[in-house]
């Protein structure tokens, strides 16, 4: 039922470089500074806030743009129960 | 003195998680709980939901919600690496988890020990990766403990020698009963308690704690001042609350590693195999940063405690003030004993939760891959069960022990160490996700090259502080730095976390000694993976059943 997987099994999608953009919060130097605050809180610990709805964007986009074994029974929609987990194991 | 108040809530809502941890036998049960698949990892059939709840009761534990504010208290912005640490963790292991999970599911793995074993057929290798998990998860129960003592000894129980822990003693207990009778569904319905009460106390401590005390600048520069105080002990300043041009480095490195080192722990792990499928996974993904927010915001709490003048309290066991109180003392004194005993309990059952996922990988990996490999061949499914329970309670047991007979202090070194020992798995098991490249025995050269060396630098790292000439944390100065007696930073201060140095090294071995046995065509063992393995999904023909073999055994 799967698409011909190469000899390694590894499947390469561009969209994955998305996951190195967070990647960039290790760059200390940028952002260790106490100006310009924000409701008082220095730069340093504001700026690493910011950067988890990054992290958050990244991921989900490559979560939407790349896809699995294509289903056979199961649409991309899921059922809303499955999302409440009220859905018995298979 | 005992605050009645406090002590009365926080026994009520204890009382609750308990009744559900006895209930989760029942919940959405199988045919059994005699097999691995059901008692260890909950049916494998796990939703979004559960999973977000279960792994973040893994990740964000008791010990973090103590620690983390307590570095930031002590030390200043170096602490804050559990932010950037939580927020690269999701897209490092976005693409590898899945990979785990689809051949794990295929082959029915249990634990990343398995994998190994199943990739290499090579016992040697698979051992020390199931030895090197449960020598490295050990510590980390036993903090969950020094976790859940710290808010006991704030609520009046700070009892002296052996009759001061034996409120933890019967909470430990407890906790090991109803784990050995439920698995891993105990911890994961529990899990949903401990996290509305978190959220619930963090949103609320955050919100009206820097009301009360003038604002989060009055509470930053409250933090500099004291943190720029000189240390009676080591004449510098504690900390800073910017990083310093010497401990930046160290910043970066140490999110990065603990990055790196957390799916690689056995309880990670073993939240990861419980979900159903790839997409609960990747929903998880998306999700699981709610947490880190919490816990960057839980962090300030540190300067919060500066800035209201809390002190820790002195642990009467070891007769030292104890740095992991100052944020259950800032809760006793800054909210009424109502909501007090709420943060309490949320903590205490933040300590719950992941010591049961945690003796329960470890009992896994025992099971798996040392009671079945060498003592046991011919375990049945229902052995392999029975075997598991009886181990969760030892390894409980032996945690108890150890916070009983050691100073806290030790446990929390130990911690520093376990993350340092679990990233020399890294090459073994999230290399061999996606290449069979490295050779078995080269992998095992650079487990054993970057576990020395890592030890080697561990051992010459002091704490003027706390006195210590040894082990007194992970930051090595990178002067110290040794390779045969040559020190190529001499002079440098810069600091640099130990289990990334020793991690080069291991990987660097691992790549010298297999480019050596790959011209030479030593065997490289038989691999019974195959590459589509590493994609199937939970409607997959290839999928092994659940409990497979559960009932024929009786």
């Amino acid at each position: 039922m799967s698409a011909p997987p190469s000899p390694s099994g590894l499947r390469v999608s561009a969209w994955n470089l998305l996951l190195l953009v967070p990647f960039l919060m290790l760059v200390v130097p940028w952002f260790n500074s106490m100006e310009p605050r924000l409701f008082g809180m220095p730069f340093f610990y504001w700026a690493q806030f910011a950067f988890v709805p990054v992290g958050v964007i990244c991921v989900a986009v490559v979560y939407r743009m790349t896809r699995d074994e294509p289903h056979s029974s199961a649409p991309d929609l899921l059922p809303e129960v499955d999302e409440l987990d009220e859905g018995t194991a298979r | 003195m005992i605050q009645w108040v406090e002590l009365s809530i926080f026994v009520v809502l204890f009382v609750v998680v308990t009744v559900l941890g006895f209930l989760a036998s029942r919940w959405r049960r199988g045919a059994t709980l005699d097999h691995l698949d059901e008692w260890g990892l909950g049916g494998r059939k796990f939703g979004a939901w559960i999973t977000w709840f279960l792994i973040g009761g893994d990740i964000y534990t008791a010990y973090t919600f103590v620690a983390v504010p307590a570095l930031l208290f002590g030390a200043g912005a170096l602490g804050f690496y559990a932010l950037p640490y939580t927020v690269v963790l999701y897209p490092l292991v976005f693409l590898p988890v899945l990979r785990l999970w689809s051949v794990s599911r295929v082959h029915g793995y249990v634990t990343p020990a398995d994998f190994v074993q199943g990739r290499y057929g090579c016992s040697l290798l698979s051992t020390l990766v199931a030895v090197t998990g449960i020598v490295a998860t050990m510590p980390y129960i036993a903090l969950q403990l020094a976790g859940l003592e710290a808010v006991l000894r704030t609520m009046g129980l700070n009892g002296v020698g052996l009759a001061g822990h034996l409120p933890l003693f019967v909470a430990f207990v407890i906790l090991a009963v109803y784990t050995y009778q439920s698995g891993l569904r105990a911890p994961a319905l529990i899990a949903f308690v401990k996290d509305i009460l978190i959220y619930l106390v963090i949103l609320v401590a955050v919100v009206y704690l820097p009301t009360k005390l003038g604002g989060w600048a009055t509470i930053f520069d409250a933090g500099a001042a004291k943190l720029a105080q000189p240390s009676p002990t080591t004449g510098k300043p504690a900390g800073s609350v910017l990083l310093t041009s010497t401990n930046q480095l160290q910043y970066v490195t140490l999110a990065l590693g603990s990055a790196l080192a957390l799916f690689l722990y056995p309880h990670s792990v073993t939240g990861v195999l419980a979900s159903r499928g790839r997409d609960v996974l990747k929903k998880n993904m998306v999700a699981l940063p709610a947490y880190s927010l919490l816990l960057g915001l839980l962090a300030l709490l540190g300067y919060v405690a500066i800035a209201s003048g809390a002190k820790p309290i002195t642990n009467n066991a070891t007769g030292r003030p104890d740095t992991n109180t100052i944020i259950p003392v800032l809760f006793d004194q800054q909210f009424s004993s109502w909501f007090a005993g709420i943060a309490f309990a949320a903590i205490g059952i933040g300590a719950l939760v992941p010591a049961a996922i945690m003796s329960i990988a470890a009992a896994n990996l025992w099971t798996r891959n040392i009671y079945k490999t060498y003592l046991r061949k011919d375990a049945t499914p229902a052995q392999e069960a029975k075997q598991a329970k009886l181990a969760s309670l030892v390894v409980k047991l032996g945690a108890v022990l150890f916070i009983v007979a050691v100073d806290p202090q030790f446990s929390i070194d130990l911690q520093l160490i376990g993350g340092v020992i679990i990233l020399q798995t890294l090459p073994t098991v999230a290399i061999a996700l996606y290449t069979r490249w490295l050779h078995r025995w080269g992998l095992v050269a650079g487990w054993v090259a970057g576990m020395g060396y890592g030890m080697y630098l561990l051992y010459l790292i002091p704490n003027p502080a706390a006195k210590k000439l040894h082990f007194g944390g992970s930051a090595l100065t990178l002067d110290k730095l040794d390779v045969f007696g040559w020190h190529p930073f001499a002079g440098s201060q810069t600091q640099i976390y130990v289990g990334f140095v020793a991690l080069v090294v291991n990987l660097v071995v691992t790549v010298v000694v297999t480019a050596v046995l790959r011209a030479t065509s030593v065997s490289n063992g038989h691999d019974e993976t195959a590459g589509s393995d590493y994609h199937a999904d939970e409607d997959s023909d290839r999928v092994k059943p659940v409990a497979e073999g559960a009932l024929s055994s009786g």
